[in-house]
């Protein structure tokens, strides 16, 4: 059997939602270059909605596969849906993921909901829950 | 069907056995199916046959044929060669000498006399690898029974100066054990010349099948068993042959002492091809390990601002298979301990792809991997935010706020033990 599931090897191979948005609404970031995964996630919010999600993900081939499937889940979503979004669910539409990739490369999610916080100090707390 | 390229580019994992080898093997998997040890006609042709390969691997390392004796594997040579060893001469000392770069079948051999009673010293090596003589010579102490260094080290190529080495050893009169398992078939091996009273080497690194190996163990160095049983192996290693792999790895060692000197020549040059060719390619990217006294077949790069896992995985699918240090990329997630010992950058070194070279590897095949290899490294550097900081900012990044701090101690805590 293969390392990863077809669904990861897609998304690593062709990721969805790569790039940066210059203007973005709220930055997240998790991870850092010695532990080997970083992930950086930029949105832009509109009506409540995410109307766009974009990413930058320095990881093995789990950590660039869930932020594309990160990227893919929240696009269009309310905040609110969007802050539904976990680590566990991101794994579970990949197909699962290696247990040993469970932890360090499925930080999708966290930073996804650090890019709404961001937003949300920025718009001055008018969002906020 | 499109018909892709392959290049392996793993042959410190395994060779592909060569098909001389297997037919020499095949009549030991059929009809010379007899134990060795049997005193009936079938028995004495795998005696024989045994008795044959004993003398090939001998002559591949200048040694006397009484002093090879087989194993099933090289993890097996090493721990035999270290914890034998040591059984045998704990009355005389229970202080152990070996490198940090040293294959894990020795690290964690001598980490587990460690937790039985023995001193382990662990000696440093340079940022190139280079085990120093003078540092062995200061680490000797009265009770120091054994030093392990590596002939050279598989993953960054450093060939070590055993001979000087065991100059000092001899000099102190302590034994001395080197893993010869990367080099024996692909450099010259004399165990006269080295100077080595043990060394471990094995079929399945030149060309030979996996299931057998051996131990060079100089006459009269003691050993203690570390599978008891029958009277096999001189009584050193208990258990029925594997004949036909044993078979094997006798007609790959008489292959490599004849075929050395035209395999090596030809992968210095093609291994000089990708070590010169790629940094021109690719910005960014650095040899691990030395440029002079290197493995013929080796080369480490750390390529920057992106991860070795994903590297490989993408030559992968470009029918190119290479493998790499990096903690993603080690079931352990912790990066190489040969890359921590030459202390290479932890973020740099996440980067690093190992290639090492066969003796069937073509031009073409290089000509393949240099023009696969740069479209790669661009397209995971555009997804980088470490690269993309860098060129915005002409910065190597540092770990801001918000750096997720708890995730690195998740890694110290899933440690292997």
């Amino acid at each position: 059997m293969p390392f990863y599931s077809e669904k990861v090897m897609d998304h690593f191979q062709n990721p969805r939602n790569v790039g940066e948005i210059k203007d973005a609404d709220g930055i997240g970031e998790v991870g850092n270059p010695v532990c080997g995964d970083m992930m950086t996630f930029y949105i832009k919010v509109k009506d409540n909605k995410l109307e766009d999600v974009k990413f930058k993900t320095f990881g093995c081939g789990a950590a660039i596969a869930v932020s594309s499937m990160v990227s893919e889940m929240a696009k269009g979503k309310t905040i609110e849906e969007a802050l539904k979004i976990t680590n566990a669910s991101v794994a579970q539409q990949l197909g699962g993921l290696p247990p040993n990739k469970m932890h360090c490369s499925n930080l999708g999610a966290d930073a996804l909901q650090k890019a709404i916080e961001n937003y949300k100090q920025k718009s001055g707390g008018k969002n906020a829950e | 069907m499109i018909n892709m390229r392959e290049v392996y580019l793993e042959n410190q994992a395994n060779t592909a056995i060569d098909e001389r080898v297997l037919k020499e093997m095949l009549p030991y998997l059929r009809e010379k199916y007899g134990n060795a040890q049997s005193i009936n006609s079938l028995g004495a042709v795998s005696k024989d046959a045994i008795e044959k390969a004993r003398k090939q691997v001998a002559d591949l390392v200048s040694a006397k044929e009484n002093e090879i004796y087989f194993t099933s594997c090289g993890s097996e040579s090493n721990n035999l060669a270290v914890k034998g060893l040591a059984a045998a001469y704990m009355q005389k000392g229970k202080h152990i000498i070996v490198s940090a770069i040293e294959h894990f079948s020795v690290l964690y051999a001598a980490r587990r006399l460690g937790q039985e009673g023995f001193e382990v010293t662990y000696l440093p090596v340079d940022k190139y690898g280079f085990v120093s003589p003078d540092d062995v010579k200061k680490a000797i102490r009265d009770d120091t029974i054994l030093v392990s260094v590596q002939h050279a080290n598989p993953e960054i190529g450093t060939i070590q100066p055993i001979e000087e080495i065991s100059g000092v050893c001899r000099e102190k009169k302590v034994l001395l054990h080197t893993d010869a398992i990367c080099t024996c078939g692909t450099i010259p091996v004399d165990v006269n010349k080295l100077g080595v009273d043990l060394l471990s080497l094995s079929g399945s690194q030149f060309y030979g099948p996996k299931g057998a190996a051996a131990l060079y163990i100089k006459r009269n160095v003691r050993i203690i068993p570390q599978i008891d049983g029958g009277v096999q192996e001189n009584g050193r290693r208990a258990g029925t042959e594997n004949v036909p792999a044993i078979v094997g790895l006798g007609c790959a060692a008489e292959l490599a002492k004849n075929e050395l000197d035209a395999g090596y020549k030809k992968m210095i040059r093609l291994r000089d091809r990708l070590i010169t060719e790629l940094p021109k390619k690719i910005e960014y990217i650095y040899l691990n390990g030395p440029t002079e006294k290197r493995l013929p077949n080796n080369i480490n790069f750390s390529c920057e601002f992106i991860e070795g896992e994903g590297i490989f995985l993408l030559l992968d699918g470009k029918g190119i298979y290479v493998s790499s240090g990096s903690a993603c990329a080690n079931k352990a997630l912790k990066m190489s301990h040969v890359l921590t010992a030459i202390k290479v950058d932890t973020a740099v070194g996440q980067g690093s792809i190992l290639m090492t070279l066969s003796k069937h590897i073509t031009d073409e095949d290089i000509d393949y991997v240099l023009a696969e290899f740069p479209p790669i490294v661009k397209k995971l550097r555009d997804m980088s935010p470490l690269y993309d900081y860098f060129q915005k900012t002409g910065k190597r990044h540092v770990a801001g706020p918000g750096t997720d701090y708890e995730h690195e101690h998740e890694h110290e805590a899933e440690e292997d033990q």
